[in-house]
């Protein structure tokens, strides 16, 4: 067995291996990134409104509280579905005032209870935030969450 | 201390150690807020505390290795580091980054990727310092002698400091952001870091145990073996329900079942080391720590996370408390307590200071484990309660977080043993100077 099995094939193994691994991941990562592009995301146009959501969303760093699509911390709910769970996925203007009084409202003060912060954030980056998290919500997540909770 | 520029190693273990007790304390805080929700809200958020908590423990991992391979290397490969002065330029280039990270999250300047949330000026910081890493130990190791730990580690921090090229990428389109996040976050804890920790095993096991480096060696190469073949397309168990296709959900669950095994070969290769070794080492706290490490990643990175990695149960765990479970436990055992063995090996040594027994590490060794693990196992209740009610009941999130109080209670006091432990841990190695309980006579082999 040692004799057969030495070290320098051991190592050998390890480095061929290795190199064939990354080439598979490396083909399956290209194919994934057009999935996205033309398939997955392809609901909504990623509009320039979106960008900016998407930026407003990490300049206040939502994801240390919340998942996105299950992803994040697991302090606040889910928001990667939010826009479902409100019932507004296909009324932007809804969509908007929906987060825009949520957002208000924040934080809530009740003893006992989680907080979200108060963010500064203008009327157009509210808007771009709501089609931001509506945006997400039309990727195909293979029907991920199992429901609404998220 | 064989080699003087070893001594670089001191400095880097000790920003290390002081940053990990600032990582256990902004934890505490954050295991304290989940029990007390008002507590700090409108002046320092949970989102901030949380992005302390974790960037402290990822910097303070890598100083942690950084230190390891400027302590190691000169060893292994028989020579002087290349140069002191690089090395403690770049331990100041990653402190001043690391200040200037806290700093800029506490006044609220931060980016919005989990974990890579550094500010740019800081991420472009880290690159350099990693450059200068790179290039110091490489040409000391190129002009002395190659072995295979040398040769791994090498290639693990090399791939390490390759992979943080992720951290500059942030697509606009969300699903390839997460996509590409993971390159960064996946790829090091369950690939690049694992060829670290194996390196840093399998040097602690030649010191400790004296087995022949030929069979150390040859453990090594199949260890990582697994560890890539593994873990690279197990990038899988994070694309199931991001946008990736469908396509995933059998290469991630197959492939990072396979993850399994190299935490397995291990825990495995600790044990029979120790049972083959002819060497009776006085320092016990390293074996200690050594094999408690490769234990403990088994269960936190093996079987925790095993638990739910299958993307049949991923679809009803994903992002819940089960997550955090895995991800606290995976993270003390195979990079915290490896880590820690490094330090509790290397430490007396130093200081020069003969190798005390080390009472005290070793009773922080038992706090720090017991803490973790009694906190593993309420957060896996508490994430088996969300899953059920949240997942497949269909109630609210807010309505199951405040049935799940008494979880998060217990996850607060085992975080506390955990500080106690982690402070305990820090003083052994700093203050003490003698043994704290009288050995008794020299080892004689047993009947
Ligand atoms: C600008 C970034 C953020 C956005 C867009 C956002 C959005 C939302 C939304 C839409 C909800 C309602 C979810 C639902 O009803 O299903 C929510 C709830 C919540 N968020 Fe955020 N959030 C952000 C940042 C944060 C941060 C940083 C924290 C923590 C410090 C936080 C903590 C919470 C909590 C505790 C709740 C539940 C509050 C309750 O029900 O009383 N959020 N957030
Ligand atoms: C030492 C090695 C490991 C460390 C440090 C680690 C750490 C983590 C962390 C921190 C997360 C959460 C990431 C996030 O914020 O979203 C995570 C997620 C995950 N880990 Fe690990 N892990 C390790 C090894 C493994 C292994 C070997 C497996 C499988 C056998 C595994 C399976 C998973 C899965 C399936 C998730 C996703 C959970 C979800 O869907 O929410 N991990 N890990
Ligand atoms: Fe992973």
């Amino acid at each position: 067995m040692s004799e057969i099995f030495t070290k320098s094939r051991a190592r050998n193994v390890f480095y061929g291996g290795s190199i064939f691994f990354v080439a598979v991941f490396v083909a399956l990562t290209a194919q994934s990134h057009l999935h996205i592009t033309r398939t997955a995301t392809a609901g909504m146009p990623l509009t320039d409104e979106v960008r900016l959501g998407k930026h407003v969303w990490e300049r206040n760093s939502c994801i240390n509280c919340h998942t996105l699509h299950g992803e994040g911390a697991y302090f606040a709910p889910e928001v990667g579905n939010v826009m479902t769970r409100w019932g507004v996925m296909d009324d932007p203007e809804g969509a908007y005032e929906m987060l825009d009084a949520w957002m208000a409202a924040q934080p809530s003060g009740i003893e006992g209870r989680r907080q979200m912060p108060h963010f500064e954030i203008t009327e157009e980056e509210m808007r771009a935030l709501s089609e931001f998290l509506r945006w997400a919500d039309q990727t195909d997540t293979q029907n991920w969450p199992p429901n609404d909770a998220g | 201390m064989k080699y003087q520029s070893q001594r670089v190693a001191y400095w880097y273990f000790l920003a290390a150690m002081t940053l990990f007790g600032i990582q256990v304390l902004g934890g505490l805080l954050a295991g304290w807020v989940y029990v007390s929700p008002n507590f700090l809200a409108e002046i320092l958020p949970f989102n901030v505390i949380r992005m302390i908590h974790t960037n402290s423990l990822i910097v303070w991992l890598l100083l942690g290795f950084f230190g390891a391979a400027y302590y190691l290397v000169p060893e292994e490969a028989e020579r002087e580091v290349f140069s002191v002065k690089l090395a403690y330029l770049q331990l100041i280039i990653l402190l001043v980054g690391t200040l200037g990270a806290v700093g800029s999250y506490l006044v609220g300047i931060h980016g919005g990727r989990e974990f890579l949330e550094q500010p740019l000026w800081v991420k472009f910081g880290i690159l350099v310092a990693a450059v200068i890493f790179l290039v110091n130990i490489s040409l000391t190791v190129l002009a002395g002698r190659k072995t295979a730990i040398t040769n791994i580690l090498l290639m693990g921090l090399w791939l390490l400091c390759l992979l943080w090229v992720f951290a500059f990428i942030n697509p606009d389109n969300l699903s390839l952001d997460k996509m590409y996040w993971w390159m960064v976050v996946h790829l090091w804890v369950e690939a690049t870091w694992e060829l670290v920790m194996a390196a840093i095993l399998g040097y602690l096991m030649l010191k400790l145990t004296g087995v022949d480096r030929e069979v150390v060696e040859k453990w090594l190469y199949v260890i990582v073996a697994t560890a890539l073949f593994s873990g690279i397309l197990g990038t899988g168990h994070h694309f199931y329900w991001i946008g990736t296709p469908g396509y995933w959900q059998w290469i991630g669950s197959i492939f990072s079942t396979f993850e399994v095994i190299p935490f397995f070969a291990m825990m495995s290769f600790a044990f029979v080391m120790v049972w083959k070794g002819r060497k009776n080492h006085p320092n016990k706290a390293a074996l200690l720590w050594s094999l408690g490490a490769s234990t403990v990643a088994f269960f936190g990175a093996g079987v925790w996370g095993f638990l739910h990695t299958l993307h049949g149960v991923n679809f009803y765990t994903h992002g819940t408390q089960i997550t955090a479970a895995h991800g606290h436990l995976a993270f003390y055992g195979a990079y915290v307590a490896l880590n820690l063995a490094m330090f509790s090996y290397a430490m007396p040594v130093l200081r020069e200071r003969a190798p005390y027994n080390q009472v005290l590490n070793m009773a922080s060794f038992w706090l720090m484990t017991g803490g973790m693990a009694f906190m593993t196992f309420v957060l896996t209740f508490a994430g088996t309660i969300q899953t059920h009610m949240q997942r497949i009941v269909g109630e609210y999130y807010m309505v199951v977080q405040d049935q799940l109080g008494l979880f998060y209670l217990m996850r607060f006091g085992a975080g506390a043993a955990v500080v106690l432990g982690a402070l305990l841990f820090i003083y052994s190695q700093f203050v003490v100077r003698r043994e704290v309980v009288k050995p008794g006579p020299v080892a004689v082999p047993g009947e």
